[in-house]
């Protein structure tokens, strides 16, 4: 039973407005990434139409997948207001544990599970030092980020892992004809999707990311929400190791350099609010997949690669910029 | 005695957006004088004080300075003509030290332009010391200083600029006593030296104590000035309320059942000191008390914000213990925040969204939420509070203040509360959408629910309350019923002494 309360109406009833309105309010964002994938493909296939072949857009969707579950994790932590910038590094460190378990003959499966768990348990920690001791998520996951980096090179040397037993290399295999990577980055981008959307859980962590004191005084545990965003956030970190470390025959001790950059890049760009509160991991996904084809299409059509660091800068401060007036005339 | 006055302003009006905030207002200040000002919240005591300074222009009326018509276009132009301001929020700057603070804006220089830093130094020494701050270093940072320290170093500041009238904003809504105290010693002292002091504060001992008249405001309008030697509290206590409450305030009957909260010996830091009351079904208890009194942390403890550190509540005759604010909500607690901005509401996000956050575990399924059902529930809310918006998926915080209000007020209803804590209900909020809001209280009631309404509106107070709590410094000063609750007897207990009896 509710507690009803009838004043007499004044005015008609206000309806849920229509799917296209919600769609365009929902992923205003989203859809604008999507076109301009979309733009993109179109014009460079004329240009040259072998950059629709199996092999460039495998590699376009597989060789990024990584990034872009890395990148999920990383908008549910943009959502609820924090930010993580050890993420790369923690990708590092996952990867030769996970190399080193496999090199070293433990199962497979041990070789995979193992980066998950210690990515979760890592990322608990920082996440109880941002909940608990209250410290600012980026001067936390600052610290995390020097420590893992310093202490991967310390510990390896810089050598790469190699002789890595081909059961393990998971990301160069294939189901129902479909590159594993872009299998995993599609089932991981829809479930955490639907997920964020449709569970009270998602639908906290906006709450937070928005207003946090609001939140806690509406009940909320937003110590424990903060703590739980931050391993799962961990565990994506780990999903995204699996993909990155078994995709070559060797594992580099030297991830990708700003990885963790271009994961936020990727979940700003696809429409998740620096300042907390919005956005989706179908965007952070899409966004991902955008760099990807600027980054083909500039070989394409014989521009230099290095361009396309400066292409997404661009579009991070224009997203940005739209973000900030839009809060502006909304506010 | 009777100087002629230094500044006065004649027949000031003003309106923000449609609303008169204050109609033909005159009021003047002589050097050398204490003047009260008084009135309730939205009286438009903050609107004169602010034209007086020049942060607003009027929209009618003349201000005269020694005799001559001027016009301030901003605070340096009022600055210039020696009037200054001390606002209850202190402005500032916490990470500059005392000196760097007093002078800030107005620094001394040395040929060349460069700051004469011991010249800064030297002279904030010598405004503190004549304000009797021996005891404040000047090169402290402002962030390590109290209250009633930060506001001496205001008041260091208007006299740096030779403040002939110094505007004090509630100067001891957030002092303990003893600095209550040396603050009022301060004042006699700059009176002493012909400084004309414009005393705003809703507590009476100090009026009586330090004014030589006041002038008292009512929903914007002037009501009267007098010396006060020739009133009494009482007296000021009606002038300041003094209209027809009753038909105002609607208020619904209700059948009062059991108790449904009970309190006993309540504490929480110096703000909750060993309060006890009781709650029952279908109750409207008032709580007043002036700001800084303890009333909203009260509420604050009762909803576990800060939680109680001793003392005991009960619910429906069970002894519970509250921590959190989700522990208070799962017992049946709601807490519609003071500041709804600040607590109450996720602005960015849609109404939808901001009605179900309460209760949004008891309709999910599994781990997903009904998403029509959610939404089926925001429309009936929509609808039953009428709630003025687009749609349900319109922002929060595009609604207006009274919509945004009753919002909150949905998110806690969808919890089916129990007891209903409403902080400052209708503060920010038109008089439309506050007689709607009141409606509400009262269909609740009806429905048994237990509704704890603090508000610093005395009216409201007294027109919606079956029953009124009175706090003052922490301590329950008085509960009076709603048969014997008059302005005055209220008002009184408002500003009981702290060492007064509790009731």
């Amino acid at each position: 039973m509710s507690v009803i309360v009838d004043l007499p109406p004044t005015r008609p009833a206000t309806e849920r407005p229509g799917f296209l309105r919600r769609l365009f309010a929902d992923y205003g964002q989203e859809l604008v990434v999507l076109a301009a994938i979309i733009v993109l493909f179109a014009v460079v296939m004329l240009v040259n139409p072998r950059f629709i072949s199996a092999n460039n857009l495998t590699t376009i969707f597989a060789g990024n997948a990584y990034i872009a579950v890395a990148a999920i994790g990383m908008a549910m932590v943009i959502i609820t207001g924090h930010i993580d910038v050890s993420v790369g590094a923690l990708i590092g460190v996952l990867a030769t544990i996970s190399g080193t378990l496999a090199v070293a003959g433990y199962p497979v499966w041990i070789a995979w599970l193992a980066p998950v768990l210690v990515g979760m348990a890592v990322n608990a920690c920082i996440g109880a030092l941002v909940a608990y001791a209250r410290i600012p998520s980026i001067v936390v996951t600052l610290g995390a980020l020097s420590i893992m980096r310093g202490g991967l090179i310390s510990f390896t040397g810089g050598t790469w892992i190699t002789d890595l037993p081909p059961a393990f290399l998971i990301a160069q295999k294939s189901v129902f004809g479909l590159p594993v990577p872009l299998v995993f980055m599609v089932v991981l981008t829809v479930l955490a999707a639907l997920w964020m959307r449709y569970s009270a859980f998602g639908r906290s962590l906006y709450a937070i990311g928005g207003n946090a004191e609001a939140a806690l005084a509406t009940g909320i545990p937003v110590e424990r929400r903060t703590v739980a965003v931050f391993v799962i956030h961990g565990a994506f970190a780990g999903l995204a190791t699996i993909l990155f470390a078994t995709q070559l025959q060797v594992i580099q001790s030297t991830v990708p350099p700003n990885l963790e950059l271009t994961v936020i890049t990727a979940a700003v760009i696809g429409g998740v609010s620096i300042l907390g509160g919005s956005g989706t991991v179908i965007g952070s996904t899409l966004a991902t997949i955008l760099f990807a084809t600027i980054g083909s299409a500039l070989i394409f059509v014989n521009v230099s690669a290095y361009w396309l660091r400066a292409v997404i800068g661009l579009l991070i401060l224009a997203t940005v910029l739209a973000d900030m007036l839009r809060r502006r005339g909304r506010l | 005695m009777t100087a002629a006055p230094y500044v006065s302003l004649t027949g000031m009006s003003k309106s923000f957006v449609g609303v008169k905030a204050l109609k033909d207002v005159s009021f003047d200040v002589r050097p050398g004088e204490v003047h009260a000002l008084l009135g309730e919240n939205g009286a438009g005591k903050s609107t004169l004080i602010k034209m007086m300074s020049g942060l607003y222009s009027p929209d009618a009326g003349t201000i005269t300075i020694d005799g001559k018509e001027v016009r301030f276009a901003s605070t340096r132009d009022a600055s210039a003509a020696g009037i200054a301001t001390v606002y209850q929020e202190l402005l500032l700057f916490p990470e500059l030290t005392v000196a760097e603070n007093v002078f800030l804006g107005n620094y001394p220089r040395r040929p060349g332009g460069w700051i004469d830093w011991s010249e800064v130094r030297a002279r904030t020494r010598a405004l503190l010391d004549q304000l009797d701050t021996f005891d404040l270093d000047v090169d402290a940072k402002v962030l390590t200083l109290s209250v009633a320290q930060r506001q001496r170093v205001e008041i260091a500041k208007a006299l740096s600029k030779d403040a002939r009238i110094l505007i004090m904003d509630e100067p001891t809504a957030s002092l303990v006593e003893s600095d209550v105290q040396r603050l009022m010693a301060v004042v006699r002292q700059l009176r002493e030296r012909g400084v004309g002091i414009v005393y705003v504060s809703h507590r009476m001992p100090e009026i009586f104590a330090l004014a030589d008249r006041v002038t008292v405001l009512r929903d914007g309008g002037y009501v009267a000035t007098r010396d006060i030697g020739e009133v009494d509290e009482a007296e000021l206590v009606s002038m300041m309320v003094g209209r027809p409450i009753d038909s105002l305030f609607p208020k619904a009957e209700a059948a009062i059942g059991d108790t449904v909260l009970e309190v006993k010996n309540l504490n929480h830091g110096r703000h909750v000191q060993d309060l006890s009351f009781s709650l029952r079904r279908g109750e409207i208890l008032g709580v007043a008390g002036l700001v800084g009194s303890g009333r909203t942390e009260l509420a604050l403890t009762l909803f576990g914000m800060t939680p109680a550190t001793s003392g005991s509540i009960s619910l429906e005759g069970r002894t519970v213990s509250i921590t959190s604010p989700r522990q208070a909500r799962d017992l049946g607690i709601a807490y519609v925040p003071e500041d709804r901005g600040q607590q109450g509401l996720v602005k960015q996000m849609a109404i939808r969204k901001n009605v179900s956050m309460a209760s949004i575990e008891r309709f999910s399924s599994g781990i997903f939420i009904k998403a029509g059902e959610e939404a089926q529930r925001a429309l009936d809310a929509v609808k039953r509070l009428r709630v003025r918006c687009r749609n349900i998926a319109q922002p929060v915080g595009e609604l207006s203040g009274g919509n945004q209000q009753k919002v909150v007020i949905a998110k806690w209803l969808e919890t089916n509360p129990k007891v209903l804590i409403l902080d400052e209900p209708t503060r920010g909020v038109d008089v439309g959408a506050k007689a709607e809001i009141h409606t509400i209280m009262g269909e609740l009631v009806k429905q048994g629910v237990a509704i704890l309404m603090i508000s610093s509106e005395l009216p409201e107070v007294l027109g919606m309350s079956d029953r009124i709590l009175v706090i003052s410094g922490g301590r329950l000063t008085g509960e009076i019923d709603r048969a014997d609750a008059t302005p005055e007897r209220v008002g009184m207990a408002m500003t009981a002494h702290q060492s007064g009896e509790a009731a």
